[in-house]
């Protein structure tokens, strides 16, 4: 299937060089990251993780989303998805690809990465997320190959599939499970030492990767001939409206936690985040406005006048994508790093170097997406004619 | 048996290559079999204890200037960088003002010589240590005597201990520490690091193994005692039993090997 | 098939690539150096082991050593004569072989590895001071 990627119209051609520059430019970037070292970031003693871990955290919930797709169609045989579920399967695919390219690029030594597999540790939460993500990447690229393949030739899935398929979903729950652990079994770090991080994360994940798939959607059905099913698409936005109101609700509950106990190692990166602390309030003004895109996005997709207009619906979609990653690919990850386990507030920034490699890993993510849509869709087209 | 010894010797050699160390045994260093084995031992001089502890006598220090020599003396032992960018700073053994060594103990009717009192704070070669449960490579890992080490040659740069860690105890190389430590300082005895690792205080393990005290208990005049915890006969213990010691952030059950005598 | 002469083309181009370290370096093989000694190792006549058993297995050695130090705290080597050596690359191999230039990097590049040992190990601790490391 992969010659239907190369056969494609200018506008295609067009997209897939621009992306190729990006990647470029990005990948040019980190070779000096690779010679000189993480020094070129922001990155810092007391801010020891920045972007590309924030990204990270990220795309592993946009990865995890695409199960909101194949859980209704496998469990409750919801046809309405069927159409799309491998874009959401391909969708995970490129967003764990680019998951491990930003954690390669975190890397101070990245040339010994496989010594987490020479020396495993069952203990290191980090060990784990390496099978988690690896494993996931890989059922998705089996599934949504078999799945499609089977399209193509217009026979239904093999039924030894079916076992990958079922066992994709607890996988993607336990994707964002394992990241979220990765941050809240550290002592010290209030911010994140909360049970509530991982069902947060989730919430946050059903949310942002819907969004994004519907905004996919949209895309593919105005550029190609393939037409995901506006009911697919009402049917998303239910649930990206209630994934997005179970995040807020657990980040209130929160907010409650650490103000009412009044601990202080729990409010003061609140505070930070919300209201700045001694003076240093990089973040305030990105908090709030994450806060409200996602409040506002609350409304007008709990709203069915407003949820059913294409159009508010698109504009809802980029509030909800762009309210979670600020609040997950910004301020989680500072957050817990300012003020630092002394109570020194050093603030973080990523450096523009940082954000050029950010925006390569995004390209080459974009590239993959690219490719596999592609394909998709030219199967789709090639079925229906 | 020669020729077989040689073939097993390749297979180690490559499979030390690929899998790590661990199976390469010290009889495997045997090239004939009339020769003695090769093998390894400790220097008979080394100290040893079931677990190493220190503690801080803060009566004995007055300001920076008494902490000066013992920070130095560290510093220059162990090459430590000195670099001026506070975000890229390498500290092993360092002063922090009360407030932030015991964040959560600090109150605004504090005693003003503890207010203003220079606190030595370094890595508190925890007993349960976050750094090493979060480390996914064993690069992290704690001795039987309790030190938790570092090894630098493991290490993939994830900074995952950074994040465990609940008492900023750690660094990390965001650039090659050469051209930050001064020739004429250079301790050609212990190594440097490279760029794209994370370090911290080794309790002086390289010292220990030739018999010597931590660099920083002989420059500290007396104001830091250091010893085997678990012997009750010890100094350590002397000292801990006729003194009330705190430990920092004891309430996160770490287990902090380092106590102050305020 | 028609796309007969493009696979042929296709494969050839790919060996010719594949292949690319044969025909580099074909005509620039070099009988491998001959290692300089210093006056010290020459007197000391053998290393920590036979000169045929290290040229083959010091890099074993080196690992072993290495993890044996950091991570054992095991620090003396006994080698089969009986003979003792602090396990020390800066210190005890480089205190003979201080002629680094001469005797690691010859070979080393003529075999081209490039060990990071260097990265942290000095590479010749007698001259500390002349600002070459």
């Amino acid at each position: 299937m992969l010659e239907t990627a190369l056969k494609g119209s200018n506008k295609y051609w067009g997209l897939v060089i621009g992306l190729l520059i990006l990647v470029g430019i990005g990948f040019t970037v980190y070779l000096k990251q690779f010679s000189v070292g993480l020094g070129i970031t922001g990155m810092s003693r007391d801010v020891s993780w920045g972007f590309y871990i924030a990204q990270f955290t990220f795309l592993v919930g946009v990865a995890a989303g695409g199960v909101m797709l194949v859980l209704p169609y496998y469990l409750h045989d919801y046809k309405a998805f069927g159409k799309i579920t491998v874009l959401g399967e391909f969708l995970a695919v490129s967003a764990i690809c680019m998951c491990l390219m930003f954690i390669i690029a975190d890397l101070g030594q990245p040339m010994r990465a496989m010594n987490v597999m020479l020396h495993p540790t069952l203990g290191s939460m980090l060990f784990w997320d390496m099978i988690v993500l690896n494993g996931y990447l890989f059922l998705n690229i089996l599934i949504g190959w078999v799945v499609l393949e089977s399209e193509r030739n217009s026979v239904p899935p093999p039924k030894w599939i079916k076992p990958f398929i079922y066992l994709s979903i607890p996988w993607a729950f336990g994707i964002h499970t394992v990241t979220a652990f990765l941050y809240c079994g550290l002592p010290g770090r209030g911010f994140w030492l909360t049970a509530i991080l991982a069902p947060r994360f989730l919430a946050s994940a059903f949310a942002a990767g819907p969004s994004f798939l519907i905004l996919l959607c949209f895309i593919v059905k105005k550029y190609t001939n393939f037409d995901p099913g506006i009911k697919a698409i009402r049917n998303l936005a239910k649930i990206i409206a209630y994934a997005l109101i179970a995040n807020v609700f657990f980040f209130l509950c929160e907010v409650f936690v650490a103000l009412y106990s009044g601990i202080p190692e729990h409010i003061d990166h609140l505070e930070y985040l919300f209201f700045g602390l001694h003076g240093h309030g990089m973040l305030v003004g990105w908090m709030w406005t994450a806060m409200i895109l996602m409040g506002i996005a609350i409304i007008l997709l709990v709203n069915p006048i407003t949820r059913e207009n294409n159009s508010i619906l698109i504009v809802s979609c980029v509030m909800v994508f762009v309210g979670t990653w600020i609040d997950k690919g910004l301020g989680m990850i500072s957050g817990g790093f300012v003020p630092s386990p002394l109570h020194h507030v050093t603030e973080y920034a990523p450096s523009f170097y940082e954000l050029l490699i950010t925006l390569g890993i995004y390209a080459a993510g974009l590239l993959i997406l690219t490719l596999l849509f592609k394909m998709v869709i030219s199967v789709k087209e090639e079925v229906s004619d | 048996m020669e020729n077989s010894k040689r073939i097993f010797l390749k297979i180690a050699g490559v499979s030390a290559l690929g899998l790590g160390t661990g199976i390469l045994t010290p009889n495997v260093f045997a090239s004939s079999g009339q020769k003695k084995e090769a093998g390894f031992k400790k220097d008979s001089n080394a100290l040893t204890a079931k677990r190493w502890g220190m503690v801080i006598d803060t009566r004995k220090i007055e300001s920076s200037d008494d902490l000066e020599p013992i920070i130095n003396a560290c510093n220059k032992i162990h090459n430590i960088p000195e670099i001026k960018n506070h975000k890229h700073e390498i500290k092993w053994i360092w002063e922090e003002e009360f407030k932030h060594a015991f964040p959560s103990k600090g109150n605004k009717y504090l005693n003003e010589r503890i207010k203003d009192l220079p606190f030595l704070v370094l890595c508190n070669q925890c007993e349960n240590a976050p750094c090493v449960k979060a480390c996914p490579t064993k690069a992290t890992f704690q001795r039987d005597d309790g030190i938790v080490l570092m090894d630098f040659h493991r290490c993939i740069g994830c900074r995952f201990c950074m994040a465990a860690c609940p008492y900023g105890s750690r660094s990390f190389n965001f650039k090659d520490p050469k051209e930050h430590i001064k020739p004429e300082t250079y301790n050609p005895e212990f190594p440097r690091r490279t760029k794209g690792v994370v370090e911290k205080c080794n309790f002086c393990a390289e010292r220990l193994a030739v018999g010597k005290k931590p660099a920083c208990v002989e420059a500290s005049d007396g104001a830091i005692i250091f010893g085997d915890l678990e012997d009750s006969e010890s100094e350590i213990r002397e000292v801990l039993n006729s003194n009330y010691t705190i430990r920092r952030k004891q309430a996160l059950g770490t287990g902090p090997s380092i106590f102050y005598i305020i | 098939m028609n796309d007969k002469s493009k696979i042929i083309a296709g494969l050839v181009i790919f060996f010719i690539i594949f292949a690319f370290p044969i025909w580099y370096n074909m005509f620039k093989s070099k009988p491998a150096p001959e290692l300089t000694l210093t006056e010290k190792a020459k007197a000391a006549k053998e290393c920590v082991r036979s000169k045929e058993y290290m040229t083959k297995n010091h890099m074993q050695l080196l690992d072993v050593w290495r993890d044996k130090v950091v991570r054992h705290d095991t620090r003396v080597y006994v080698n089969t004569e009986g003979k003792e050596f602090k396990m020390s690359l800066s210190n005890t191999c480089l205190d003979c072989h201080s002629n680094k230039a001469e005797f690691c990097d010859k070979c080393h590049d003529y075999a081209s590895v490039q060990p990071y040992c260097w990265d942290c190990h000095i590479d010749n601790p007698k001259e500390k001071n002349d600002g070459k490391q």
